[in-house]
């Protein structure tokens, strides 16, 4: 089967939480073994719909990150699905010792659900705005990475996860963004989505960046360059041949991603165009920095992660072909 | 009731068990092993309540978490003697492209293990999940784990103590090695923890000692106890007191036999006190 081709709408500006909140809420109507987990964070992370209809499958752990992940993987031990919600800083870096030995060597049905990723969290500064977590969670072995794009896609990954058995971890973000894809879309987890057909660049994106590389694609249209731009909305397992059939064509790649250049989406591609294509590249993402304070666009602005960052590493790249 | 012979025979091929293995691949724990001998033994003949074969969610039976998954050794034989894999297989302890890896793992499927364990600190929240999972399915049996007593040193057991008893999970019986010993020397030279009963009290847990954790009748009869406090709305703490090494003389009392094996000599000495009785592997 080749690749999923999608066009999009722009319809309105949602949060990316606010679809996982609806997915969940949906997955309490329709699949009993479903139970939630949160580290005092309900209202941050939209779950509470999800309370309201099914308070006997909620647990309020209180803020204490570790036990959480380790009441998720017993949870399992029983048939239970569980879904845990902090921000993507504590549902990694702070627990991960937890999740790499009672989840992911357990080789336990959890979902560990992560928001306000990346920089555009905002305000709260670098503290929060964890720029690794794709990183960390990528590299433990058995471990489905997703970074969905918005709302909807957000929504349907939530609903697609729990028919999958097995650890994963589902990335989004705090900002009203762009609604573009469709409400009822069918999420396949590891199977890109391409929204555009271009014959001079490959622009890759995941997560916040798949509008902003939408709107680069626009722009780059009108300066007389044809930028196919494909939607990894699935890190691990990665679509290898989505990307290595788009670059047998366009000759080079942008890929763009709300986290450190160093261990991310990027460098996931690297390594497949490495072993089967060497490609030239360029990244558009945080160059192995901490965050800041600031509004979300302008920390998107300032780090380098948005449309205009987009086209230039477009023209730099094809200049390299 | 059961036969007290028998499963003191039974603690004594365990013993031996632990010696032989870690003695063959030169590595592995046996002090904690030793020491939680007829604890494991006491659990698995009497005390848990199991369905034939192993399934992973063990709806509709007893459960057990070892947090402190060092204790390898002990935990194989007495699974292996129970009926959960062959007896045989002890002979593959940390051996490449075996079952019974360093640490208990259900990466390779060995009937028996329900979670990695060897990271400290982690074991009791995943019984406070299984706990609570029985509780969802209506499950009326019990979830049982034990931890090392230096194990506390690691803060996730607090928020797992505290949880346990703020959430009511009283289907849970949570036993704690007091062996007062760790890798660097006792507990009170490594880190103080001051009294474990207090702490777990004042954490809202009813806790009940067993102060000679190394005699199965008082095994069986504490946790016979223990059993007998659940389902009263609070989690039931263990206060299982034991001697690293013990069974062993020259292993006893010391924190030196945590980690290392016996060589040959050593190996003779230690099963000599340990006579065989239902046979070795």
């Amino acid at each position: 089967m080749g690749i999923i081709m999608k066009t999009y709408t722009y319809t309105e500006k949602k949060d990316t939480r606010s679809g996982f909140g609806a997915g969940l809420a949906e997955l309490g109507r329709t699949n009993p073994n479903v139970v939630a987990l949160c580290a005092d964070l309900i209202g941050s992370l939209k779950m509470d719909e999800f309370i309201k209809e099914n308070p006997e499958r909620f647990f309020q752990i209180g803020i204490a990150e570790a036990n959480m992940m380790g009441i998720a993987a017993g949870l399992t031990i029983g048939g239970k699905i569980p879904f845990t919600g902090t921000f993507a800083n504590f549902s990694t870096g702070r627990v991960y010792d937890q999740i790499r030995q009672s989840i992911a060597y357990s080789g336990k049905n959890v979902k560990v659900c992560a928001s306000h990723a990346g920089i555009t969290l905002g305000e709260d500064g670098a503290t929060h705005q964890i720029l690794e977590d794709i990183g960390l969670m990528k590299m433990l072995p058995g471990m489905v990475v997703i970074n969905p794009c918005d709302y909807n896609q957000t929504k349907a990954a939530t609903m697609a996860i729990a028919e999958y058995d097995g650890p994963v971890y589902l990335r989004f973000g705090r900002p009203a963004v762009p609604v573009f894809t469709p409400a009822d879309q069918k999420f396949e987890i590891g199977k890109a989505v391409q929204f555009t057909e271009g014959t001079d660049v490959t622009i890759v994106a995941t997560g916040h960046l798949v509008w902003e590389a939408l709107e680069a694609s626009k722009a780059l249209n009108e300066a007389g360059i044809s930028a196919e731009v494909i939607n990894i909305h699935t890190i691990k397992p990665l679509d290898d041949k989505a990307i290595l059939d788009s670059v047998a064509k366009t000759g080079c790649i942008v890929t763009a991603e709300e986290h450190n250049y160093l261990g991310g989406l990027g460098e996931s591609v690297a390594r497949v165009l490495a072993e089967h294509r060497p490609t030239p590249q360029e990244f558009v993402a945080t160059k192995d920095t901490f965050g800041e304070s600031g509004t979300p666009a302008q920390l998107m602005d300032k780090y380098g992660l948005n449309s205009a960052a987009i086209q230039k590493a477009v023209k730099k790249v094809i200049a390299r072909k | 009731m059961p036969n007290i012979k028998e499963l003191n025979d039974l603690t004594t091929q365990v013993r031996r068990d632990i010696l032989r293995m870690v003695h063959k691949v030169n590595s592995g724990h046996p002090g904690g092993s030793l020491g939680c001998a007829e604890f494991f033994v006491s659990l698995y003949n009497d005390i848990l309540e199991t369905k034939d074969g192993f399934d992973m969610d063990g709806i509709g039976e007893d459960l057990f978490f070892l947090s402190n998954g060092h204790i390898s050794p002990v935990y194989y034989s007495v699974l292996a003697r129970a009926g959960y894999f062959p007896v045989e297989e002890l002979n593959t302890f940390r051996l490449i492209d075996s079952r019974l890896q360093g640490h208990p793992t259900t990466h390779e499927g060995l009937p028996g293990i329900r979670i990695a364990s060897g990271s400290l600190g982690q074991g009791m929240s995943v019984a406070i999940g299984a706990a609570q999972a029985k509780k969802l399915n209506n499950d009326d049996h019990l979830v049982y784990s034990l931890h090392g007593d230096g194990e506390l040193q690691e803060g996730q057991n607090w928020e797992a103590i505290m949880y346990a008893s703020a959430k009511k999970v009283d289907n849970l019986i949570s036993t704690i090695d007091l062996n007062q010993q760790q890798i660097d020397g006792s507990t009170d030279d490594v880190l103080p923890m001051g009294s474990l009963r207090a702490k777990f009290e004042a954490f809202g847990w009813t806790v009940l000692e067993i102060e000679e954790g190394n005699n199965v009748e008082a095994v069986l009869k504490g946790m016979k106890d223990a059993k007998a406090l659940t389902g009263q709305g609070k989690p039931v703490c263990v206060l299982l007191h034991t001697v690293m090494g013990h069974g062993v003389d020259f292993m006893m009392h010391t924190h030196a036999w945590h980690g290392k094996a016996p060589n040959d000599e050593q190996l003779e000495n230690g099963l000599a006190q340990n006579p065989e009785t239902l046979g070795d592997y």
